[in-house]
């Protein structure tokens, strides 16, 4: 029998390293779920590979039994790069966080999501840089009190998945590290869709930033503040969907009584090709710490960079024929002496 | 017109000739000067050019700031310089003469565009009066030529008719000095008439333009009688075989692909533009009919990136910038060394530190790519050593990449990379055979079946190149210190310094596994021993020839590796009465050898975003060696 016929199960995607996350971190459960999504879909731990950069959650690899590397801070995507040109036939998975993608590496980011090459990109924010020992980060609300900011942080936060959607990156979606199923619906788009997937995932930093997100994963809160985004969909949100969000004339978002909102309810399209829709929706929240929508903001299709790439080498080969060394050395003005 | 009066000119025989053409930057003097140099090496001399441009695209016109130049040396003989002092300069404007009369042999030949020669034009070039009535010129054969006016009138017809305007008819006025000095060294232009149309072949009207504008530069020396004598330099007799012209990013370009076809790797070449690199970029990209993927990041750090990917993912990776841009790539250099994955850091230098001199050389480069990495980070280091000789260093960085997987850096400069020289074409077939220096390993290496990603061959101490793909194989790679032979994360005290010390020790492998040091003492008794690297070597090959014939007894070395130093030359300093170095920096090399042979190597060191002269090596070595006396 070969492995390709053997279903595998989350086991086989788990590596025999110890986990070294602090006890009660979020990033146990991404792990999890992760691991449980890619024997789900039928992935192959051979034809993986996770590229993570720096910070707790850049340890993410070694706990996978696929191929792996730990790259250098915020440097991720472009070792993901190059190894996606040079590849097709692998899934190439990014793990980084809101320091290491956004403040080190957000130039990577944002021209890895404009070029729209085939990876899919897992951005761990816990508002907080846990690796060296709490400082404030790109995601911090204004006014954060930490090591570095003893008096408040005084830069205003980048909402990433408007950061992401202002670069049309292809695929757009927030989830929560705790809610497993909505995670893994989340990461199976991302793992289905072909160019750049970019998931937000809401990750407590228990040590440093304890309860960021309380008001989307605790009990009692998170019913009263998740919006959960569903294609096709009006958006309406609370135990009673009794809120619902709407389109004002100037293209921004409102969050109204249901009853009020009528005809005005916005119906959640990803698809819509023009990003300004989606935009308005990642602008709803200020921060997570009241109604947020989660889920798939955008999905589209667009040509992917490294096909594109290899493209235009089998177009060049199509039209000059498979390169000869002789012919190119020689392809000058040549002379002979006798 | 008419041909008629060529026969009454005497044609003198010359065994080489300096030509400088030096104008404004929008007068095409790259061009006119590359055009000369195929026309020349068709003429089957030997020949070496520097061409020298400033960094800005448009400086202000008619400003010494603004000077572009392109010299040309060609020989019957065997050259190994662009030659020192200029037999004739074409100066198109007042700023061109004011910068490089001074360089000119004293009796040299000078051909001036008088039509630039306005009093603000002058001005401009910081000429209170015009050094054309004022005696500036008596030590010099002048030749005026209004070479503005003549173009315009070769084309009256071509402007009335509307084929182009003034301005454009005035453009062509670098072909027409083109054409003089052609027929000035009885050069057959029929080849540039057909690169013309070839070049212009979308637009006649401009391409017949600039041809009648070079037939009437080679008719006004026909015809006119300011011009007594004709010169000839004849073919050189170089060693047999068939030959091109070939820059050195040109050839670095090539070597890549020779590289890539030799080793049956495709090409991945991830860079950021930067000069004087991307001419490298420039040629790849129009290569990928080799299965050459070209990749412009977003920033060098990302090109390093995209480079240490396509090395994981089983590609022949290069990179290539200039010193600011390795900077930036020194992080993620340390990764690629610590995860020993194969790939090539070229390093085409420029005069720094920081921004520095874009568009000069120079050779300071060396010890950041030796040293400029945090940690104890070694990665072997190789130079080119002239235009030709970028194509086979491509191919042995890969080859020195492929067999020991490690990056490593290999130095070229701006000098190189824009200068050109005749190249007997190599047999393809004799080209090394990189495909024997690796093998991706696709099984496990344990007996209980596992993989364990760091250990080592005994003989090349290389790491086994495994790929993504294969399964049994999966594995972590990252930038923490790897416990040798399972690769693990390790924080032993213990082993990060045996991993250390093994770093150092598969860099010695690379130097015991070398061919002998190559010494050229044709007397055999030498006692002076000059030692270089890079681009200094044909000047200081210049240089050794004149002393030799003058009767000096010296020997001379060239190192294509820079790390490790080939076991051999620590004895072979210590055997030489002197040993001498110059380099365009401040005596890196120089220190590096005293360093590592003790021997008391004396040092000459000129950063001026020049080559040496050859005269100014003889000089210096001479001194070196002798004393004093000189
Ligand atoms: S510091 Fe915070 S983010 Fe890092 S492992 Fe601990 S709990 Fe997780």
């Amino acid at each position: 029998m070969t492995t390709n016929e053997i279903k595998l199960t989350k086991k086989d995607f788990t590596s025999d390293r110890e986990v070294r996350w602090c006890p009660g971190c979020g990033d146990y459960a991404i792990l999890a779920t992760v691991q449980s999504l890619l024997a789900d879909v039928g992935a192959r731990p051979e034809k993986t590979v996770f590229i993570s950069g720096i910070g707790c959650s850049s340890r993410f690899p070694y706990y996978m039994d696929t191929y792996g590397f730990h790259t250098i801070h915020g440097r991720a995507p472009t070792v993901a790069t190059g190894l996606a040109i040079t590849r097709p036939d692998l899934d190439i998975w990014i793990v980084t966080g809101d320091g290491d993608g956004l403040s080190i590496g957000g130039n990577h980011l944002m021209h890895t999501l404009r070029r729209n090459v085939n990876l899919n990109i897992l951005l761990f924010n816990n508002e907080i840089y846990g690796l060296t020992k709490g400082q404030y980060s790109p995601t911090s609300p204004l006014g954060s009190v930490h090591k570095s900011t003893p008096m408040g942080s005084l830069d205003r936060p980048v909402n990433p998945v408007s950061l992401a959607l202002g670069a049309e990156a292809t695929y757009v979606a927030r989830s929560i590290d705790t809610d497993r199923q909505h995670l893994s619906g989340v990461l199976r788009g991302a793992y289905e869709h072909r160019g750049t997937s970019f998931v937000e995932i809401y990750q407590n930093c228990n040590i440093f930033n304890d309860g960021a997100f309380a008001a989307l994963r605790e009990k009692g809160q998170k019913e009263h503040n998740q919006i959960r985004l569903v294609p096709g969909e009006p958006i309406t949100f609370g135990p009673e969907g009794e809120r619902a969000v709407i389109a004002e004339p100037d293209g921004s978002m409102r969050i109204v009584p249901t009853e009020e909102a009528g005809e005005r309810v916005v119906v959640h399209d990803p698809t819509r090709v023009e990003p300004t829709t989606a935009f308005a929706l990642s602008r709803l929240a200020p921060s997570p710490t009241g109604p947020t929508p989660i889920g798939v903001f955008r999905e589209v299709d667009r040509p992917v960079y490294d096909d594109e790439l290899r493209k235009q080498v089998a177009a060049a080969r199509e039209r000059y024929g498979e390169g000869d060394l002789v012919e190119l050395l020689e392809g000058g003005n040549v002379w002979d002496v006798l | 017109m008419s041909d008629s009066s060529t026969a009454e000119r005497e044609r003198i025989q010359l065994s080489s000739a300096v030509v400088r053409f030096a104008g404004d930057s929008g007068d095409g003097m790259q061009l006119t000067g590359d055009r000369f140099t195929t026309q020349t090496a068709l003429a089957g001399n030997d020949l070496a050019t520097l061409p020298d441009f400033p960094a800005e695209i448009r400086a202000p016109a008619g400003t010494l700031a603004g000077v572009s130049s392109f010299q040309l040396h060609f020989s019957d003989q065997d050259i190994h310089t662009p030659g020192d002092a200029p037999d004739v300069l074409v100066a198109m404007n007042p700023a061109a003469l004011q910068k490089h009369l001074s360089a000119l042999k004293l009796g040299g030949i000078v051909i001036v565009n008088t039509d630039a020669f306005t009093e603000r034009n002058l001005q401009k070039a910081g000429y209170e009066e015009s050094p054309l009535d004022d005696g500036t010129m008596t030590d010099y054969q002048l030749h005026e030529v209004p070479v503005t006016g003549l173009t315009l009138r070769a084309l009256e017809r071509h402007i009335e008719e509307g084929e182009l305007n003034k301005k454009e008819a005035e453009r062509c006025k670098n072909m027409l000095a083109l054409g003089l000095v052609s027929w000035m060294y009885s050069r057959p232009i029929a080849e540039t008439e057909e690169w013309l149309e070839d070049k212009f072949s979308s637009k006649p009207e401009i391409a017949d333009a600039n041809v009648t504008a070079l037939r009437a530069g080679w008719n006004y020396g026909n015809t006119t009688e300011a011009f007594a004598f004709t010169y000839e330099v004849k073919a050189a007799k170089l060693t047999p075989g068939r030959y091109r012209n070939i820059t050195g990013n040109q050839a670095m370009a090539y070597g890549l692909i020779a590289a890539s076809v030799r080793s049956g790797l495709p090409l991945f070449y991830g860079s950021y533009p930067i000069t004087p690199a991307s001419d490298i970029l420039h040629e790849l990209a129009k290569l990928k009919h080799f299965g050459a993927a070209t990749y412009q990041a977003e920033d060098e750090i990302a090109a390093m990136g995209s480079v240490i990917g396509a090395a994981f993912g089983g590609h022949l990776a290069v990179t290539a910038s200039s010193g600011p841009g390795i900077a930036l790539k020194a992080e993620a250099m340390g990764l690629a060394m610590i995860t020993e994955l194969p790939m090539v850091v070229i390093d085409v230098q420029r005069g720094g530190p920081s921004t520095g001199l874009p568009t000069k050389t120079e050779q300071s480069d060396l010890f950041q790519l030796l040293y400029g990495r945090n940690g104890e980070a070694p990665i072997p280091v190789i130079a080119a050593s002239s235009p030709a000789d970028c194509f086979h260093a491509a191919i042995e960085a890969a080859r020195i990449a492929l067999t020991y997987r490690t990056p490593v850096a290999l130095l070229s400069d701006g000098y190189l990379a824009n200068s050109a020289e005749p190249w007997r074409l190599p047999s393809v077939d004799a080209l090394p055979a990189l495909d024997e220096a690796f093998a991706f390993t696709t099984e496990p290496n344990q007996q209980d079946g596992g993989f364990a990603p760091y250990l080592r061959d005994e003989d090349t101490l290389a790491r086994p190149w495994a790929l993504p793909g294969p399964p049994g194989l999966e594995h972590r790679l990252g930038g923490i210190e790897k416990e040798e032979g399972s690769g693990h994360i390790s924080y032993d005290p213990a082993n990060h310094h045996a991993q250390t010390e093994m770093r150092y020790a598969r860099l010695e492998r690379i130097g015991a596994q070398l061919p002998p040091l190559e010494v050229i003492d044709p007397s055999g008794e030498a006692e002076v021993l000059v030692v270089g690297w890079g681009s200094t070597k044909g000047p200081l090959q210049a240089a050794c020839h004149d002393l030799r014939a003058r009767g000096r007894k010296v020997a001379r070395v060239h190192l294509r590796h820079l790390a490790p130093l080939h076991p051999d030359l620590a004895d072979l300093l210590r055997s030489y009465r002197v040993v001498v170095c110059p380099e365009n920096n401040m005596g890196q090399l120089a220190m590096l050898l005293r360093a590592k042979t003790l021997v008391d190597v004396k040092t000459h060191n000129r950063v001026t975003g020049q080559p040496f002269a050859s005269s100014e090596l003889v000089e210096v070595i001479e001194r070196s060696g002798w004393g004093e006396q000189a």
